[in-house]
């Protein structure tokens, strides 16, 4: 075997392992869904298995662990989007259980 | 040598080290990769606002199989992506052509399953203002953040096939199909949080 067809073996299958670890994760969630757990715990735990899979799609489908620079780009920025979004949560609470601030 | 050589060579140095040593193409695919994240963020994030406040939340799911499907061929065809990309890095352009059609055909697919659920809940009563479980609520969530996924792939199944076929054509290159195979992943990538969120969660037990 030439060193071009090693490394294109070896990508094929890196690409092909990360796939594999995805599928498993979103087997994860479907498992989850019918576990005997409260809403909020569902909804926990498959927030961090979407999290964990959206991670190995970002650096390996999208090469993001081969650019280091744009990886961080990507994070703060994304990150700092989410959080922005997340004020609105205690209103959301207030309308269902009139806290906080109710009086 | 033209003026205009003397000035690219006199600014070398910059002009060779693009931002974030990205592509101009590629770093704009990724600029709006970001700001689609943040579209999707603000509707996923609105679904979770409106289900926390609305007592009784409907669960009309009953079965998980067609989301299964669905999940496995949206999957399947970020793999097939992959393999086109790497078919086109290394010159094989048949290669490369047939695994970006095949990537299109799961597009196909996955949004004929996709209409195939709408249709199954718009014959049960469901739209995008009223549902026969409660809130109304539900049907503009579903319906609005699903569409827009759908809409997505939809736009990702177009831009496969055309970039396929001007890429076997010798128009573009094998960056371009990468560029594209980005947004396909992205795609793939929101549909890992809309599967959870907007489906398992509303399970029927």
């Amino acid at each position: 075997m030439t060193t071009a067809e090693a490394h294109k073996n070896s990508g094929m299958g890196k690409d092909l392992v990360v796939y594999l670890c995805i599928l498993a994760l979103a087997g994860i969630q479907f498992v989850i869904a019918y576990q005997d757990i409260s809403a909020s715990q569902m909804f926990v735990r498959m927030l961090i298995v979407a999290i964990v899979e959206a991670a190995l799609a970002l650096l390996f489908f999208m090469h993001l662990w081969e650019n280091r620079g744009l990886l961080w780009f990507f994070v703060i920025f994304t990150v700092f989007v989410l959080l922005a979004m997340q004020y609105g949560w205690t209103d959301s609470f207030r309308l269902s259980n009139g806290v906080p601030w109710a009086t | 040598m033209s003026q205009a050589d003397l000035t690219m060579q006199g600014h070398s140095p910059v002009m060779a080290e693009p931002t974030f040593s990205v592509p101009a193409k590629k770093m704009a695919m990724w600029l709006f990769i970001i700001a689609d994240t943040a579209t999707f963020a603000g509707c996923l994030v609105a679904y979770g606002f409106i289900r926390n406040g609305t007592p009784n939340w409907p669960r009309p799911f009953h079965s998980i199989t067609n989301v299964a499907l669905m999940t496995l061929i949206l999957l399947t065809s970020s793999l097939t992506m992959l393999f086109g990309v790497r078919s086109a890095k290394r010159g094989d352009k048949s290669g490369a052509f047939r695994w970006t059609m095949i990537t299109a055909v799961a597009g196909i697919l996955f949004a004929a399953l996709h209409i195939r659920e709408w249709m199954g809940l718009i014959h049960e009563g469901a739209t995008l203002l009223q549902n026969p479980w409660g809130t109304p609520l539900f049907g503009a969530a579903f319906f609005s953040i699903t569409g827009l996924h759908l809409l997505h792939v939809t736009g990702g199944v177009v831009a496969l096939i055309a970039v396929g076929l001007r890429y076997k054509g010798g128009r573009y290159h094998a960056d371009d199909l990468e560029i594209t195979g980005l947004y396909w992943h992205f795609v793939d990538l929101v549909w890992m949080f809309v599967v959870p969120l907007v489906y398992l969660l509303n399970l029927a037990h």
